[in-house]
């Protein structure tokens, strides 16, 4: 538990709920002392001073329709409903779960049969099922109780089932039958840790309606039967003296509202710490375009751009950052390369190494916060895309400069035929009819070689394979004839029958349309296949470039060299497949100097003293190295 | 020391079907469609193939985390399916599995080391000073520092899980080991890493690996016999040079010829 925050800590640190916390820990530690305070016996009668406003000597709170002591039946009644409500969500809790878990994990017909039964429950309007249990039981307080636990009962089982399911699917669930872990252990060891968080969420989010829920009912007199009170039960009893004696009622009322909120505050902060996928601002807004400072700042040291000004992409000098809590990731620490028309650029690298957050900075993509490009400008025809006018902006990202992603599913609408996506975006950049718009989208179906295109083009996406589904996005990007294609790993997901037909079509069009191409991958064989330049990246750094050809055959830099190594190749199974030893660098702990050094069987101590520039190999082809450097 | 420890016969995998709770009978989908396989000991099998055509079932019904529909698979001549049914600690001291998602194959809530030692307690009755000294040495079977075993899983980096991984299923100490996609999620240099350390530990264990990849330059390198699988069935199957340079089923010649040319070596074609 070294290093990492602590979940009281994550929890505190959020004002809102370290109010809730405050609040709901002050009304607890008041009802907990209760036996203990000098308070006044709750169901001790004296008519004589019936209804004192509050303030009134010996009733702080003043006193009710029979004279007996608000305050001390509002401690009371607290103390009550907290108790109820908790062990209600607690009982519900531990019987739904038990219900879901096991309805999860042995599947089939017991599953079938507990979630028909689950359905059969939550058929029956909440609060109308409740009523009618209590009807049948008799009014009190445990009644109520019941009531409220059967009708919470199927929100803890569909919940946790929910949840069970995705863990019982894991691989770690068939490990540990390997492992020779009987159900029970499977259960108890694998399962249960797993499955714990969301029932605490469950618990914390229901616990604050369940007290309500409780309170509703003895509000009706179905619950605590006087003179035992509990919130619901004083505000029912005050509620006919709403306008004699407004306090009688409005008082348990403000009581039930802070509690409510307290609950609700502290449910949320817990789901927040314990939910993975809300933690680090997971919902924080991300900002229309990535930030950038200033442009003075940007282009400090930077070469006058030349001939990359009049190309249709230059990258100049892109150091792009996340700074996530304390630490800095330099994902992008000085990247540079030009792309000319209907050229073809590859970025080649392991995971990590940047080539993402290079292509998604060229438009601004990169999420911010934590993303900022902090030196560098991209240039468009001369045109700084770092900060052009977010309408200009706009009009280039998916006009002149198109991306395909490794995942199309991420990108395309689930809810819309893939024909409608396309016009869609044809029409977001030309002023065409609508009917036009979808005959060139048909058309770009077409080209793209999507089988039966004119009739395809009203499915839905998931409708398609994986390899239809990137051919939709391709078409998706050339729906307007894009200057520029920026492709992340478009064919990583695909079968390699699939993958060859994609990397001939990206080429037929690349030559039909003479549009440039990024395309980014970590196969350094696709790469080979398609490109004319390559630039192979380490650390968030262009560590060699030049020709595919020069570089993948007689490549300079030991990384390069190592990697090609490390590549088994079709037809030479004899030849030794040697591994890199250790792993590639984490961008928030760059080393001094070359960032291979700690891999490098070359490496000496001037690797590491100061930065090292790409220095040339022969004409076009440059390495970043020492042994490189003259 | 020799002959075939682990015998497929005409395994048929269906999913779904039966009938909904009333009336109309569930399409099927038959997943593994009448394999049959030998795995020579201490030598390993590939099975290459595509998305979806069978591989990964085919992996969990030979470790018995799923029943065949019809057909045998047998290890050690007794049948694997029984002993799932009956005696799994005794079939998986014999045959164990490496997943594809490194992080995903490990319970982010416990230790390496708690990882490492539930099969060494449920399937050898170790006792404690007894796992934490087999704990030590399968980390270091796996290059891993021994003290990385109080870590958790989401700790570690992709190949250094996989390391873990294949290291639980080595402390069971199995004859054979199923590797579904092992390097598959890994990047080039640390795929390198874990095949180098596959080809060490058979070698040193005498170990036989049933090796799933769609990547069939890393099964080329990695097995003695091949098995192409194609929408459920073996489409071919043979020694690992047979397969390689004169395949002879167009769907061994289509997943050849669509390897990119930088990653064959010779003239292409
Ligand atoms: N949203 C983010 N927050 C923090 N760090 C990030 C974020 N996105 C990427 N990074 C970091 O940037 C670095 C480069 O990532 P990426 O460009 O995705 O690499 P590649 O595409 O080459 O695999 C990595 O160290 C990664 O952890
Ligand atoms: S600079 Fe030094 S450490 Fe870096 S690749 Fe060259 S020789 Fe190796
Ligand atoms: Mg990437």
């Amino acid at each position: 538990m070294s290093g990492r925050p602590s979940a009281w800590r994550l929890l505190t640190q959020n004002g809102v709920v370290a109010f809730g916390l405050a609040l709901l820990g002050v009304m607890v530690l008041i009802v907990l002392l209760a036996p203990v305070l000098p308070l006044l016996d709750p169901n001790v009668t004296d008519v004589a001073h019936r209804l004192k406003p509050p303030l009134y000597p010996g009733h702080w709170l003043g006193t009710d329709q029979v004279g007996r002591d608000i305050l001390s039946r509002l401690i009371w009644g607290t103390r009550l409903s907290l108790v109820v409500g908790l062990t209600a969500a607690l009982v519900a809790a531990a019987i739904g779960s038990a219900i879901g878990l096991s309805s999860a994990f042995y599947g089939g017909l017991a599953d079938t049969l507990l979630m028909r039964g689950i359905d059969m429950l939550m058929a029956f309007p909440y609060l109308l099922l409740a009523l009618a249990i209590v009807a049948a039981l008799g009014p009190g307080l445990f009644n109520a109780m019941m009531a409220i636990i059967v009708v919470n009962i199927p929100f803890f089982a569909r919940g946790v089932r929910g949840g069970t399911l995705s863990v019982v699917n894991a691989d770690f669930m068939a490990a540990a039958r390997l492992s020779g872990l009987s159900d029970w252990q499977i259960i108890a060891t694998e399962l249960f840790p797993n499955v714990l968080p969301g029932i605490v969420i469950g618990v914390s989010t229901t616990v604050g309606w369940m007290i309500l829920e409780t309170a509703g009912l003895s509000f009706l007199g179905l619950g605590a039967q006087p003179p035992q009170a509990d919130l619901g039960g004083m505000l029912g009893e005050g509620r006919n003296l709403i306008q004699v004696a407004p306090h009688v009622a409005t008082i348990p009322g403000i009581v039930i509202l802070l509690l409510a909120v307290g609950i609700n505050l502290v449910g949320d902060g817990l789901r927040d710490v314990l939910d993975p996928k809300l933690k680090s601002g997971g919902l924080a807004r991300t900002h229309a375009r990535t930030a950038a400072a200033s442009s003075e700042a940007r282009r400090a040291g930077l070469q006058p751009a030349g001939d990359a000004a009049r190309q249709p992409l230059a990258v100049r000098g892109l150091h792009t950052q996340f700074t996530v809590g304390r630490n800095v990731y330099k994902a992008v620490g000085g990247v540079s390369f030009t792309v000319k028309p209907g050229e073809a650029v590859g970025l080649v690298g392991e995971s990590g190494s940047g080539k993402t957050v290079t292509a998604l900075s060229i438009a601004g993509l990169v999420a911010t916060p934590p993303g900022k490009i902090t030196r560098g400008e991209i240039l468009h025809h001369g045109e700084d895309l770092v900060d052009v006018p977010m309408q200009r902006l706009q009009a280039v990202r998916g006009g002149t400069i198109a991306y395909v992603f490794q995942d199309p599913l991420t990108t395309l609408n689930p809810l819309i035929p893939v024909g409608e996506q396309v016009a869609e975006t044809i029409r977001r950049h030309q002023n065409l009819p609508r009917a036009e718009a979808w005959r060139k989208a048909v058309a770009l179906l077409e080209s793209v070689r999507l089988p039966d295109a004119a009739n395809r083009a009203r499915s839905y996406p998931h409708e398609f394979s994986g390899g239809q589904r990137q051919r939709i996005g391709i078409a998706m990007a050339l729906a307007n004839n894009p200057e520029v294609i920026v492709a992340d790993e478009p064919t990583t997901a695909l079968d390699v029958t699939t993958q060859a037909q994609v990397l001939a079509l990206l080429n037929d069009l690349r030559r039909e349309r003479n549009a440039a191409l990024v395309f980014i991958s970590h196969d350094v064989g696709v790469i080979a296949e398609l490109c004319d330049t390559v630039h192979v990246m380490y650390g968030g750094k262009v560590v060699e470039s030049g020709p595919v050809a020069a570089v993948l055959q007689t490549p300079a830099h030991p990384y390069t060299q190592r990697l090609l190594a490390c590549v088994p190749v079709l037809g030479n199974p004899e030849r030794k497949i040697e591994p890199i030893p250790g792993l590639p660098p984490a961008t928030n702990a760059l080393p001094e100097g070359c960032a291979f050094a700690p891999r490098c069987h070359l490496a000496e101590a001037r690797c590491s003293a100061a930065e090292i520039e790409l220095a040339p190999v022969s004409a076009d082809h440059f390495a970043r190295c020492v042994r490189v450097a003259a | 020391m020799s002959g075939m420890v682990l015998t497929t016969r005409d395994v048929v995998r269906e999913f779904g079907g039966g009938r909904k709770w009333f009336g109309t009978p569930r399409p099927h989908v038959r997943a593994v469609d009448g394999v049959s396989l030998d795995v020579a000991r201490g030598r390993t099998l590939g099975i290459v193939g595509e998305s979806g055509c069978g591989k990964s079932t085919m992996a969990r019904m030979m470790v018995g985390l799923l029943l065949p529909t019809s057909g045998t698979i047998e290890i050690d001549g007794a049948s694997v399916a029984d002993l799932a049914r009956t005696d799994r600690r005794t079939l998986h001291r014999k045959v164990q599995m490496v997943f594809q998602d490194p992080l995903g194959s490990l319970n982010p809530r416990k230790t390496v080391q708690q990882i490492l030692e539930a099969p060494l307690k449920a399937l050898h009755g170790m006792g404690r000073a007894a796992r934490r000294d087999r704990v030590a040495e399968l980390m270091s079977l796996v290059s891993l520092r021994a003290e990385f075993a109080e870590r958790y899983p989401h700790e570690f980096s992709g190949g250094q899980s996989q390391r873990i991984g294949i290291a639980r299923a080595l402390a069971a100490n199995p004859e054979v080991i199923v590797l579904d996609e092992p390097v598959s999620a890994l990047d080039v240099s640390v795929q390198a890493q874990v095949l180098m350390l596959l080809a060490d530990l058979q070698a040193r264990l005498g170990l036989t690996y049933v090796f799933i990849s769609h990547d069939l330059a890393v099964v080329e390198t990695i097995s003695d016999e091949v098995a192409v699988m194609y929408f459920g069935k073996v489409v071919e199957r043979g020694p690992r040079a047979r397969i390689f340079a004169d395949p002879q089923h167009e769907y061994t010649k289509l997943l050849l010829a669509s390897i990119p040319g930088a990653r064959r070596a010779g003239p292409p074609g």
